[in-house]
């Protein structure tokens, strides 16, 4: 489905989630962010720079390896993003939902 | 003569052992086993232990007798794989040179992951039950225990046959039923995963099965430590969870001998090519079953189908023929609902499991997704199979190596 976002059309599935990660920009990020209630800060902004870094080397996103980031620690993690700090960090992040679906 | 060596005696090692002696020329190659351990367990007995269903003698055998006499049986711990130089070096100081490495190392439980879990009360309250040691020691609790607040518990995915857990609590509920005392125990699911499982179609079904059960579920579970003083678990969003009787999945890792080796990820599991099953890293070491990072379920169902492929891919690279990327994730698992009752799931990387019929189109005798009795017996009559067709290597009728679509219903299939 599509949704306006910042007066940009961009393409979402029923979860919310960019179905295009090419139709991303930071804008559309601090959109959907408020849509969370979140506010984003240069904090939250390291944390979805290092998302986008292994969604480009296609590895696959885990709280144990935000653990060994070395970005931040589990704990502030789920403080930047309360209630399923993956799920909404992908959200705004505009890749897809991560799967730990093994 | 050149050198095969197999490192892990396990289902994965057992059934390659068994296939490849057939399909080798034994003038050319020797083949060789090594485990640390003399006995081979049937792991899907484990869930079944804790409950007095099975006795510890049904789920434990001699490894031995299910290797075949031109396989050399090395009975002896791994010291580290040196890929450089081809070469094993085992713990008693000896070395075993290879051509072709095939890595079935598996994974195992890695309670100490998490803070408090492996600590005083482990054993006492706080229990695994994918070990023999622990399914064992959790079966002498469930015994003599007055009830309470009973946690069913996953740490992190991956874990090995993803259903486990959902199969305990399933059978926690019939276990307390019949012994006349379910009103005195209070069940909890709690897991990391969004749901009860890991494929949304499968979930649906499950959650239903939790509610009619009177099973509590929580859900986006992560664990941050184990309070064992207070008895409950705490997680990162500091949600917490009170027990008497905690029977968790901890972490599951890649054995050591994969970290120090430098072979493996983060969970000492091994890169390896999901489609052809070469390690990612160097051509000539493959590995199976628990021990890769394949984005499937870790399971023996899923290893089984590994090893028809993987078989033809060792004779293809012996040959200097291109491998065949086939594999397609297929899993097929028996879910034990309770009351001898189960549901079977068929599923690959691509498609999650739906319902229908199983193996054969629009006629079963098995349901997929659906709660039978024929299902549960087919999981019964399935540790006849693993010991007697499975690990020797015998071809099971009708079932493939990849997935069938057919006689399922995937038109209701929701993304």
């Amino acid at each position: 489905m599509e949704k306006i976002i910042s007066n940009k059309t961009i393409s979402v599935n029923e979860e919310g989630y960019l179905t295009d990660f090419s139709q991303w920009d930071k804008e559309i990020g601090l959109e959907i962010a408020k849509e969370q209630d979140i506010e984003m800060t240069d904090k939250h902004w390291e944390v979805i720079d290092y998302i986008h870094d292994k969604f480009e080397k296609e590895e696959p996103l885990s709280i144990r390896g935000i653990k060994k980031s070395g970005v931040i620690d589990i704990k502030e993690f789920y403080q930047l993003f309360p209630g399923g700090p993956l799920k909404k960090a992908t959200m705004i992040a505009g890749i897809p939902k991560p799967k730990s679906c093994i | 003569m050149k050198n095969l060596v197999i490192l892990g005696a396990g289902t994965s090692g057992t059934m390659m052992a068994n296939h490849l002696v057939k399909k080798l020329p034994k003038k050319d190659w020797k083949i060789s086993i090594v485990d640390q351990c003399e006995t081979h367990y049937y792991q899907p007995g484990f869930l079944f232990l804790p409950f007095d269903i099975y006795t510890s003698k049904q789920v434990k055998k001699n490894g031995k007798k299910f290797i075949p006499k031109a396989v050399e049986y090395i009975n002896e711990k791994i010291e580290r794989i040196v890929p450089e130089e081809n070469n094993v070096q085992l713990a008693n100081g000896k070395e075993l040179s290879y051509d072709i490495l095939i890595i079935a190392t598996g994974t195992d439980i890695a309670p100490e992951e998490v803070e408090g879990m492996k600590g005083p009360k482990w054993h006492k309250n706080i229990f695994d039950f994918y070990t023999y040691k622990g399914a064992k020691a959790l079966r002498n609790k469930l015994r003599e225990w007055e009830g309470g607040k009973l946690v069913v518990h996953i740490t992190e995915m991956p874990i090995k046959c993803p259903v486990a857990p959902l199969e305990f609590a399933f059978l926690a509920d019939s276990y307390f039923k019949n012994k006349g005392m379910r009103d005195k125990v209070d069940i909890t699911f709690v897991t990391p995963l969004g749901g009860a499982f890991t494929k949304p179609r499968a979930t649906t079904a499950l959650h239903h099965l939790l509610e009619e059960k009177g099973i509590s579920e929580v859900t986006d579970f992560a664990i941050e430590r184990v309070d064992y003083k207070n008895n409950k678990i705490i997680d990162y969003a500091d949600t917490e969870v009170e027990y008497d009787l905690l029977v968790t999945v901890p972490t599951n890792m890649g054995d050591s001998v994969i970290e120090r080796s430098g072979l493996g990820d983060d969970l000492n599991f091994v890169p390896t090519n999901k489609a052809t099953l070469q390690s990612l890293d160097h051509e000539n070491i493959f590995a199976i079953g628990d021990a890769t990072n394949l984005p499937a379920s870790k399971a023996g169902s899923v290893a089984h189908f590994e090893a028809e492929i993987l078989t033809e891919n060792i004779v293809r690279y012996t040959k200097g023929i291109p491998l065949k990327d086939e594999f397609d994730g297929h899993a097929n698992c028996f879910v034990e609902t309770g009351n001898g009752k189960a549901l079977l799931i068929d599923f690959n990387y691509t498609h999650e499991p739906v319902e229908g019929t199983f193996p054969f189109p629009g006629v079963g005798p098995l349901q997929l997704l659906k709660e039978s009795h024929t299902n549960h017996m087919g999981k019964m009559a399935f540790r006849w199979i693993y010991w007697n067709m499975l690990i020797k290597g015998v071809h099971i009728p009708f079932v493939s190596a990849t997935m069938s679509e057919k006689g399922k219903h995937f038109e209701e299939e929701v993304q």
